[in-house]
């Protein structure tokens, strides 16, 4: 089967492209659809298979960045996004889709035990400015911590030199309460963070990326959408062409959520919605 | 309807780093006093019917984030010493606010009107001193209010419908001085002549023109629109270098050539020479909003350069964020729409520290700080770009201090689309249908003031010229118009522009020149009331885009617009009988003109031109001869050399996932990127290069000057892979004034360079600009010129990406080669101005027009071949500062030997002789280079090594230290 990968898009995205390029070379069906088509027909959601929501400035980041976005997705689409979430969709999140995601009410999500959000909730972590005030693009190194439920993170090896994601955001230092943090970290929810001292923005933790309880939504500052040929590397004019023989770890983060759905297919009834 | 108040602030552990930094700005501002803790809230005022619980919701569901952020109605108690807030003046541009607006409709379902401010609590200074702090640091007060209280009014200032009154001018009857003082009092800045032929024009008519075609005849006969002096006939007195046999020169005696149309008979010449020549790969010049090149059989690429001079000199952020917003829309409005896909940002300023107050060098009355202006600009760039997803992946940043009164600032951007979209004509009986952003008071004049010389009095009269863009409506703008170009039935519309200088008038005007255009001005929503049709006529408000479409495809292209919030009205008609432009006002008809009159009506002006060539002059000032190796930290850290890594990093260069070669490179992230390699077209392997070249330096000859920055550019291009066969340039002239004759010398002498340079390197000329008035008048009356400026930006096919190669050195024990000769001169160098002792040879350096090319083609074979490890130009600073650069960005030690460059180790160090390259080779392919350099003056320089020191015989220098000096300029 090709999974079908859903990109939502919307007024001032602008990775819409590319996350659909990445789906695409991982082997998924891509389609981009704005939100206002979305929130008059939420039920097209139910006939994806993967959900991406892309970086940019959503709606210029007014108020903070993916404010105003996650307001009108959590009046708008949110039922749909839950049924998503129940069928096991795996969704990413990078940047401003991550921005949003927290806000929304999709991550971290509830813990273990408790029953699922039926109204959107009040968001419990929050993706601030940067501690230096000021946008920042570059390449930073990261580390997929042991034992993290992220389908799209789990068993990502990364070797010396390439273990590298590519940041650019003006709001992206990672900010949760002592007791939150802890239920991420003890849970296997951080997904991925920046390397101890190349933490770019101030993230508390390091934490560069989180997953929510079931390890399929999987939100993030960096982005790995950008990381899907060598040539993005940003020294790949450097590397061995050794390394340059497995895929980069962008595009195989893309490939473990659409192997997810994959082996996930014949046991589920979901996506005979289509 | 009441105004509430919201303000909005982080929590107490959450850190403010928007105070931080609003505190940081201080610091570089030289104020009487420093703040010691700024703390930053947003604040909200919200007209609507809203009770407490709905305002309760808005303040602590949509505008704070519970775990960062806590929210007051109304004004929280002061926290400090003092408060300022920072307002929008009414009528300015506020994007965050329409945001709000609809974040409110979609949480309580209600229509609010919404304005945003700031909130400052300062500690550490007073009343009078935080408002100080504010104007310099904090706000602009050409378009922000500053208050000394939490502002709440009671109601917002709005326009008023006025009724239209079409005022007709008595211009037949005025005189000379009349017609002059009418001139400028109008803010036409048209020359007399230029009024005379208007007057001339309306006494056939037998009429008294109305103001709105005043106003359009001014906007389309302005220098801006319509280039008139670089298409204007010359007499030329002086020497010309190289051949005679130039199209459209007359010589007429030793020393005197009449020139008809200097920009026809010089740049696009040298393009048609080279097109009958056999370059078949220039799909359109200079007639559409960029120039248009074939990438590959199914694609093309477009790219323009604009330049933002004046905007930005009173209000950098707005300036620099419209200027780059506007190049963009000349991307999208060239040919059926071209998607953007890269950027580029140049600035010349003056230097950031040598102006202060209480100094004898105090900023003039009238201009911003060089810090300011840079800061700003960037930060106008970074927001734009960002905002638009568009990588701003090149660009540089030059320093002289009679950049003062005038920064420059240009942008430029690249654009790729299929090659069955790269012309349209609007036909007749098609809808004139503009969309995007809403008309408002805004950029009234932009396109007749940048035609102006700036005093210290524009702030206060221009301000209406400052316009603020909002990226997001560009945004959807374009994902609005890509839908519709790639419509499955074809393209919904038959030709597009974009609204820049000029407004509507410029738009309509050049789009129905050969059909005519009726138009009613009342169709098209305005952000508030109150225009009249001659504001909205002219209105530069940003975001604009117009069309031709038939009237078939209007309810299709609505349904796209409305899908993606999209504003589109229809303002007319193309094609009238008579070939007229008909401006309307409801049932009253405010305008009427002739397209001819318009568009052929500017009288033709022979211009003057002298030049000499200068003596070269002594050194002003004696020093010794520095030793090689302070002399080169002292250069790695001269601001035009220095890392602009602060700037860089704010630019997100990597958006769309294209960007192959990154303007900084190597394992650091820090080297300095010859150039930039992008991927226009996903699934492929062909890249495109884009770079530039600038040699301001050697302003004292501007031929040499077009020259050698059209070889730098070249050069630039062909380190990072570029196929010299496949480049095609732009020409960005920046003057202080042509109306001094020795100026317009200068510019002859330019643009014959540029004509000379581009035939001998094949590299046409697809696009241009040009901005002829950056002179400053001072309170004092003293005229502050900047240099002649002449940037040449370029783009070039690299045939596989595989083969590109980066400027960071790669391996211990390779090789370095210097590629081309060096000669003595040092006139115009970075060494000659800081180091300026007897026995320097002040005299230009030569640019080998047979050498030049030929070596391009060569280093580009080697590398392609794969013989190369890391390639530079060697450029500012000279050898010695370009060896470091590859060093230091490898994280290499290098061992230099001087003499085998030249005897004198300065000369061999910091001679910047044009045309050469260096390269790094491994010793067994140094034969292999060698052979594709076919005898061109190759030389081993040096080795690479793991010391982690560059040694020269002169000394040593640990590498660390070298990058130290060259990071350590540029930062705020």
């Amino acid at each position: 089967m090709t999974p079908r990968a859903l990109i939502i898009t919307t007024t001032g995205i602008n990775c819409d492209r590319e996350l659909a390029e990445a789906f695409g070379l991982a082997g998924a069906d891509p389609v981009s659809m704005h939100l206002n088509q979305l929130i008059e027909q939420p039920a097209c959601i139910d006939e994806f298979d993967l959900i991406g929501l892309p970086g940019g400035f959503s709606y210029g980041d007014a108020v903070a960045a993916g404010r105003i976005a996650s307001q009108v997705m959590r009046s708008g689409i949110y039922d749909a996004l839950q049924r998503a979430l129940q069928r096991g969709v795996p969704m990413i999140a990078p940047c401003n889709g991550f921005q949003i995601a927290v806000q929304v009410g999709l991550l971290p999500g509830p813990a273990d035990e408790a029953p699922a959000f039926v109204e959107p909730p009040q968001p419990t972590v929050a993706l601030a400015d940067n501690d230096s005030a000021r946008f920042i693009d570059r390449w930073v190194r990261i580390e997929i911590p042991v034992g993290t439920r992220c389908v799209w993170t789990k068993g990502l090896e990364m070797e010396a030199g390439t273990d590298l994601l590519p940041i650019a955001h003006g709001e992206g230092r990672f900010v949760a309460s002592p007791e939150e943090f802890a239920r991420l970290e003890q849970t296997g929810c951080i997904a991925v963070r920046y390397a101890s001292d190349d933490n770019p923005n101030g993230s508390l933790g390091d934490v560069a990326g989180i997953c929510d309880r079931s390890g399929l939504v999987f939100g993030l500052m960096p982005h790995p959408e950008r990381y899907t040929r060598w040539t993005s590397h940003p020294i790949w004019t450097r590397l061995d062409a050794g390394s340059m023989k497995i895929d980069p770890p962008g595009l195989r983060m893309f490939r473990n959520a659409v192997d997810h759905v994959r082996a996930h297919a014949s046991s589920s009834t979901a996506c005979d919605v289509r | 309807m009441t105004i509430h108040r919201i303000e909005v602030r982080p929590s107490q552990d959450a850190g403010d780093p928007r105070g931080a930094a609003a505190c940081q700005s201080a610091r570089t501002a030289s104020l009487d006093a420093q703040p010691r803790i700024v703390l930053c809230s947003a604040v909200y005022l919200i007209e609507g019917d809203l009770d407490d619980a709905e305002i309760g919701r808005v303040a602590n569901e949509l505008l704070s984030h519970p775990v960062t952020e806590q929210a007051v109605v109304g004004a929280a108690d002061r926290r400090a010493d003092s408060l300022v807030e920072v307002h929008p003046q009414p009528g300015v541009m506020d994007p965050e606010a329409e945001a709000v607006e609809l974040g409110v409709r979609s949480l309580l379902g209600r229509d609010v009107t919404v304005r945003t401010g700031r909130r400052f609590d300062v500690t550490g200074l007073d009343q009078s001193q935080a408002r100080t702090f504010a104007e310099r640091c904090l706000a602009n007060t050409l378009i922000h209010e500053v208050h000394e209280s939490p502002y709440h009014p009671s109601e917002f200032t709005s326009g008023h419908g006025r009724d239209v009154e079409v005022r007709t001018v008595p211009l037949r009857e005025l005189d000379d001085a009349a017609l002059t003082k009418l001139s400028r009092e109008a803010h036409l800045f048209l020359s007399l002549d230029e009024m005379q032929a208007m007057q001339e024009a309306y006494r056939r008519m037998d009429r008294d023109p109305r103001e709105i075609e005043l106003e359009t005849l001014a906007q389309t006969w302005s220098e801006h629109c319509v280039h008139k002096t670089l298409k204007a006939r010359v007499e030329y007195h002086g020497p010309l270098p190289g051949d005679r046999d130039r199209v459209g020169h007359e010589f007429i005696g030793d020393d005197v050539v009449r020139i008809d149309n200097l920009l026809g008979s010089t740049i696009a010449a040298a393009t048609k020479q080279l097109m009958n020549d056999g370059i078949d790969w220039c799909l359109s010049v200079f007639v559409d909003n960029a120039g248009i090149i074939a990438f590959d059989d199914e694609h093309a690429v477009c790219f323009k350069v604009e330049t933002h001079n004046h905007p930005s000199a009173l209000e950098p952020y707005g300036g620099a964020a419209t200027g780059i917003g506007g190049c963009i829309r000349d991307i999208i409005g060239t040919g059926l729409a071209a998607r953007p896909i890269a950027a580029s940002d140049i600035f010349c300023v003056g230097h950031l520290d040598t102006w202060a107050p209480d100094t004898d060098r105090p900023v003039p009355t009238g201009c911003l700080h060089p810090r300011r202006i840079l800061s700003q600009v960037v930060a106008g760039v970074r927001d734009y770009g960002n905002r638009m997803g568009i990588p701003t992946v090149n660009g540089t940043v030059w320093f002289d201090d009679d950049y003062v009164g005038n920064p420059l600032v240009y942008c430029g951007c690249v654009g790729v689309m299929p090659r069955d979209r790269i012309a349209g004509d609007p036909q007749p009986g098609d809808l004139i249908v503009a969309m995007g952003g809403r008309t408002g008071r805004d950029g009234i004049h932009g396109a007749t003031f940048s035609s102006a010389e700036l005093t210290d009095t524009h702030v206060d009269e221009f301000s209406h010229a400052v316009q603020i863009g909002n990226p997001v409506t560009e945004k959807k703008v374009l994902d609005a118009i890509m839908e519709a170009r790639d419509a499955e039935e074809g393209c919904l519309y038959n030709s597009i522009t974009d609204c820049g200088a000029g407004g509507f008038s410029s738009a309509v005007g050049e789009m129905g020149e050969e059909l005519g255009a009726v138009v009613q001005l009342e169709a098209a929503p305005l952000k508030y009331e109150g225009l009249t049709p001659t504001e909205v006529w002219i209105s530069e408000a940003q975001e604009r885009m117009v069309m031709a479409v038939s009237s078939d495809r209007l309810d299709r292209l609505q349904s796209i617009c409305d899908a993606h919030d999209v504003e589109l009205c229809v303002l007319g008609t193309f094609g009238t009988p008579g070939r007229e432009l008909i401006l309307n006002w409801h049932d009253t008809e405010v305008g009427r003109l002739p397209m001819a009159l318009l568009h052929d009506g500017l009288p033709d002006r022979v211009r003057i031109a002298r030049w000499e060539p200068k003596p070269v002059s002594a050194p002003e000032r004696t020093g010794d001869r520095p030793p090689i190796t302070a002399a080169l930290e002292r250069l790695l850290a001269h601001p035009n050399i220095a890392s602009k890594q602060c700037i860089i990093e704010q630019y997100d260069h990597e958006v769309q996932g294209r960007s192959v070669i990154r303007p900084q490179v190597g394992p650091f992230g820090n080297g300095p990127s010859d150039a930039a390699v992008l991927l226009p077209v996903p699934d492929s392997t062909r890249g495109l290069a884009m770079g530039n070249g600038l040699a301001t330096g050697l302003r004292d000859d501007p031929w040499l000057m077009a020259v050698a920055a059209l070889d730098e550019c070249v050069r630039n291009l062909v380190c990072v892979g570029a196929d010299p066969e496949r480049i095609a340039v732009l020409d960005n002239f920046c003057w202080p004034g042509c109306d001094d004759e020795r100026r317009m010398g200068e510019l002859v002498r330019a643009a014959e360079g540029c004509r000379d340079a581009a035939i001998a390197y094949r590299t046409p000329f697809i696009s241009g600009k040009d901005s002829l008035n950056n002179q400053f008048t001072t309170d004092d009356g003293r005229t502050i010129r900047i240099p002649s400026t002449l940037l040449i930006s370029g783009f070039g096919i690299v045939p596989d990406i595989a083969r590109c190669t980066t400027m960071d050195a790669k391996r211990d024990g390779s090789l370095l080669l210097l590629v081309g000769d060096t000669t003595t001169s040092m006139g115009g160098s970075h060494f000659a101005e800081l180091f300026p002792f007897d026995g320097i040879d002040l005299g230009l350096p030569s640019v080998d027009l047979e050498a030049g090319p030929k070596t391009a083609r060569a280093v580009a074979s080697a590398i392609a071949s794969g013989a190369v490890l890391s390639a530079h130009d060697c450029s500012e600073g000279g050898m010695l500062v370009a060896a470091a650069e590859m060093a230091f960005s490898g994280g290499l030690g290098l061992s230099v030997e001087l003499d085998a460059v030249h005897e004198d180790p300065l000369v061999a160090a910091f001679s910047e002789t044009p045309g050469r390259y260096m390269l790094e080779v491994s010793p067994d392919h140094r034969d292999d280079v060698e052979r594709h350099l076919d005898g061109i003056p190759c030389r081993l320089v040096g080795r690479f090594n793991g010391s982690g020191t560059l040694t020269t015989a002169d000394g040593t220098a640990s590498i660390d230290a070298l990058r130290a000096a060259w990071s350590g300029t540029i930062g705020w």
